[in-house]
């Protein structure tokens, strides 16, 4: 007979991972253990408790993002999993560092494709792969945006390999989404879970709204006081719309939708009840392709007609800039570490996933030969689409991907499969180990800052690398430790 | 410190009929209780299929293939999701109005509305009958209160706020309307001693069901008549769902529109309001039925669709340029009986 509860960590086992929790590092102040022992102390059974009333919480709140079946839509929440996921200040720091690294660099990299082409004709990038983008728009060419920010808002995911190392996955420099769930899981988790944070010195993530505010006015177009901002959403059949309100309530700004919107005169006004009030800032969170039926895709019902015409009369702002995809491409991703050389004369902080472009002769040819051993990706997708991780897969799938390469070499790219991080995770049979991701989002005006820690994804299932939200992943509360000494 | 808020005429536009919609849900809520407490025995079709004649229901209760008993009637009501003005629909479409609005109103009111909107979507069929019905509509009037309540409490009285009550102070007038109306013309008027007890106690539910029974006896002579009860209903202004004060409120409401933030569409609703107002309070009631109840009726409830039309068209229109071109674009069931 037992007296206590056991330790829900007795059989904790990482294997050959790298554990959020478990791995021994310096510079954590204790904070690691501190955790661990008050989640030892809470117990299982209480633990299921406080989680389940945490998700209902998520319910009831209606933070949650709406999956589209053939007959019918379902309001999900994504799955939180209440055992936080702790990054001390030192690698905080490298992380910072990193991501505004590349944030600079995408930017420069932009600006220079869309003028004067100097990585091109130095023939650091090959020029088709840019030019022969289905991203790239040649609007943008020779089209001033101020400060040189094209990619206001940033998501850049980032794994850590058996090593404990951070590598770079992929960089969302479109609508990167996520960051509700990283200020909603910390509320939820100061709520849930008081007792665990207690005294432990957290950097604070409530202060996203504000800044994202402060970028978009700043980048307004020049000589507006008082800029408009409005967040434009494709509404509220959305997956993503919860977010959409969630920035829009953070930045006090009115979230609009394509009908609210109306172009005359080549400039952008909103339809109120007192008339038509001028826009200045249009944080849009619907696809280049969306924005503008006159210049873009006819089809679209959620854009504005004109909207492209007063942008490039300098009337408005758009954020992000369009024609960003060409630089988050997978394909570009592969050349993102000479980029960065080439443009600041830095080695990346925060390096690639070794990565082979089947566009290339090499690249295919290893691809094809190693198949069994790498992760294939399509450079067109996201959302974890498309993805055969080969030595997981049939021998019918090895097979499918093999002729979906020979087809169209240069739609691919491969990777090795990267012994991803772990966290201790509740699960049914228990704290087990899960693998998990980070998405630090970084906000670009004249300056570039970034959101202390970022959205944790984990994936639920046992063994799972797929950390995406549409196929059965979660979150976890990401907390950042400050330095001693460090004011709140 | 203040920035300038201006507000989208697509959230007026919903805060106008999110307001709609949940009034209409407590007058329903409370008009199935007041009619399964109060049924007079041998009456209870014809109590019950009043409930549809008050909504002007009749057409689409007949296109539901069902025949007039209290079990269908109740079921069209608080079950029948495919009924445009049942207690589900309602809330479905509160709640899709709130989930445009959630950049603006509360996170509380969200909530409530959304846990709210939960539980109705689980009526079973058991809590219509007996006595789980009466704690059905309890709950479902205290799930609008507190929505109510919340609102009161949470949500910042800039213009939005008076767009929302516009919303609210309309359709409550018109649900008042139509209950007078509907039980006027049940109660013919009075022959012996015998008859004329048996009307005031169905006058006395009328004013039950407008939750204004116990003020109504206060302020009533002992031996009151069936004018005393439209007095209070219409005219008496210290009553919160007399016409009389929801039109004084709405005048109000659209007076600050025009003088806080210089709206300038309000002058045709506000005539509208003015004319409404006079032909209301001052007047005397026995005057109002010597002309006729059911034509003043009539004509009341015309007027307040010619506002909310004309509400809808100065300051929610422009946005949805290509509509169908009727101001009310969420009009249901609004018809003038």
């Amino acid at each position: 007979m037992q007296s206590s509860p056991a330790d829900p960590f007795r059989d904790y086992d990482p294997g050959p991972y790298f554990c959020e929790l478990a791995t021994e590092r310096t510079g954590d102040g204790g904070a690691r253990d501190v955790v661990r022992g008050r989640i030892g102390a809470i117990g299982l059974d209480a633990l299921r408790a406080r989680a389940a009333a945490a998700e209902n919480d998520l319910i009831n709140l209606g933070i949650t993002f709406t999956v589209y079946s053939e007959a019918s839509a379902i309001d999900r929440i994504l799955p939180f999993d209440c055992i936080p996921r702790i990054l001390t200040a030192a690698e905080w720091r490298t992380l910072e560092a990193g991501v505004q690294q590349r944030v600079a660099a995408l930017n420069l990299f932009l600006h220079d494709i869309y003028h004067r082409r100097a990585i091109l004709r130095d023939g650091v990038v090959p020029a088709d792969l840019v030019l022969g983008n289905s991203n790239y728009r040649p609007e943008m060419e020779a089209f001033p945006v101020r400060f040189g920010t094209y990619v206001h808002i940033c998501g850049t995911d980032i794994v850590r390999d058996a090593e404990g190392r951070f590598l770079v996955l992929e960089d969302n420099a479109r609508t990167p989404s996520g960051v509700s769930y990283v200020v909603e899981n910390r509320h939820l988790m100061s709520r849930t879970f008081p007792d665990l944070m207690a005294g432990v010195r957290l950097r604070p993530v409530d202060d996203y709204g504000r800044r994202l505010l402060e970028a978009m006015s700043e980048i307004a177009p020049e000589g507006v006081d008082n800029p408009q901002v409005v967040l434009l959403s494709p509404g509220i059949y959305n997956s993503a719309y919860f977010e959409h309100v969630f920035l829009a309530r953070e930045m006090g700004v009115p979230l609009v939708e394509g009908a609210d919107l109306v172009v005359e005169d080549e400039r952008v006004w909103m339809r109120t009840t007192g008339g038509r009030r001028p826009v200045h800032t249009i944080y849009r969170r619907i696809g280049d392709d969306f924005l503008d039926p006159t210049v873009f895709r006819p089809d679209s019902l959620l854009g504005v007609p004109g909207l492209i015409g007063a942008w490039r009369r300098g009337n408005v702002t758009l954020a992000n800039a369009v024609g960003t995809g060409v630089a988050d491409d997978k394909a570009v991703y592969a050349y993102m570490p000479r980029i960065i050389k080439y443009y600041l004369d830095q080695e990346a902080i925060l390096p690639n996933v070794e990565t082979h472009i089947c566009r290339e002769q090499a690249g295919l040819a290893y691809t094809l030969a190693n198949l069994d051993n790498l992760v294939v990706k399509p450079v067109g997708e996201s959302g974890g689409y498309g993805i055969t991780i080969g030595p997981r897969a049939t021998r019918a799938e090895i097979a499918a991907a093999r002729a979906a390469l020979m087809a169209d070499p240069s739609n691919w790219i491969s990777q090795p499969m990267i012994g991803l991080s772990v966290a201790p995770t509740l699960t049914d049979t228990g704290i087990r180990p899960r693998h998990l991701d980070l998405r630090p989002f970084a906000v670009t005006g004249k300056t570039t800052w970034v959101l202390p820690g970022g959205l944790s994804r984990v994936a639920l299932r046992e063994g799972s690398l797929v950390v995406n939200s549409s196929q059965g992943g979660g979150s976890k509360d990401t907390w950042v430790l400050m330095d001693e000494g460090e004011a709140p | 410190m203040t920035r300038d808020t201006p507000l989208l005429a697509r959230y007026a536009e919903g805060l106008f009929w999110m307001a709609r919609y949940l009034e209409r849900v407590e007058n329903l809520a409370r008009l199935v209780d007041v009619t399964q407490t109060f049924e007079s025995p041998g009456h209870e079709i014809e109590s019950w299929f009043a409930l549809v004649r008050i909504n002007a229901d009749e057409a689409g209760f007949a296109k539901r293939g069902l025949i007039p008993t209290a079990e269908s009637v109740k079921f069209f009501y608080l079950l029948d999701h495919d009924n445009p003005t049942s207690i589900p629909a309602s809330l479905e479409a509160a709640r899709t109005n709130a989930r445009t609005l959630r950049p603006l109103i509360s996170t509380e009111m969200w909530t409530q509305l959304n846990v709210f909107h939960r539980d109705m979507t689980r009526i079973a069929e058991a809590e219509l009958q007996g006595d789980r019905l009466s704690r059905l509509c309890g709950r479902i009037k205290e799930g609008v209160q507190a929505h109510t309540g919340i609102t009161d409490g949470t949500f910042f009285r800039d213009q939005g706020w008076f767009f929302y009550q516009l919303g609210r102070l309309i359709e409550r007038a018109d649900q008042t309307t139509r209950l007078l109306d509907i039980r006027y013309h049940l109660l013919m008027p009075a022959a012996g001693e015998e008859r004329r007890i048996a009307e005031l106690t169905q006058w006395g539910n009328v004013v039950r069901a407008a939750a204004g029974y116990h003020a109504f006896r206060r302020v009533a002579p002992p031996g009151f008549t069936p004018a005393d009860v439209v007095a209070f209903l219409i005219t008496d202004t210290a009553f919160p769902r007399s016409v009389g004060l929801c039109v004084t409120q709405m005048e109000w409401c659209l007076t600050q529109l025009r003088r806080r933030y210089g709206l300038r569409g309000t002058v045709a609703a506000l005539e509208r309001v003015e004319d409404l107002r006079a032909g209301i309070v001052g007047r005397p009631v026995e005057q109002i039925i010597a002309d006729g109840l059911h034509e003043f009726l009539d004509r009341v409830q015309s007027d307040l669709i010619q506002l909310a039309s004309e509400i809808g068209t100065a300051f929610f229109r422009d946005w949805r340029p290509l509509a169908d071109g009727q101001g009310q674009s969420q009009s249901q069931s609004q018809t003038a009986a």
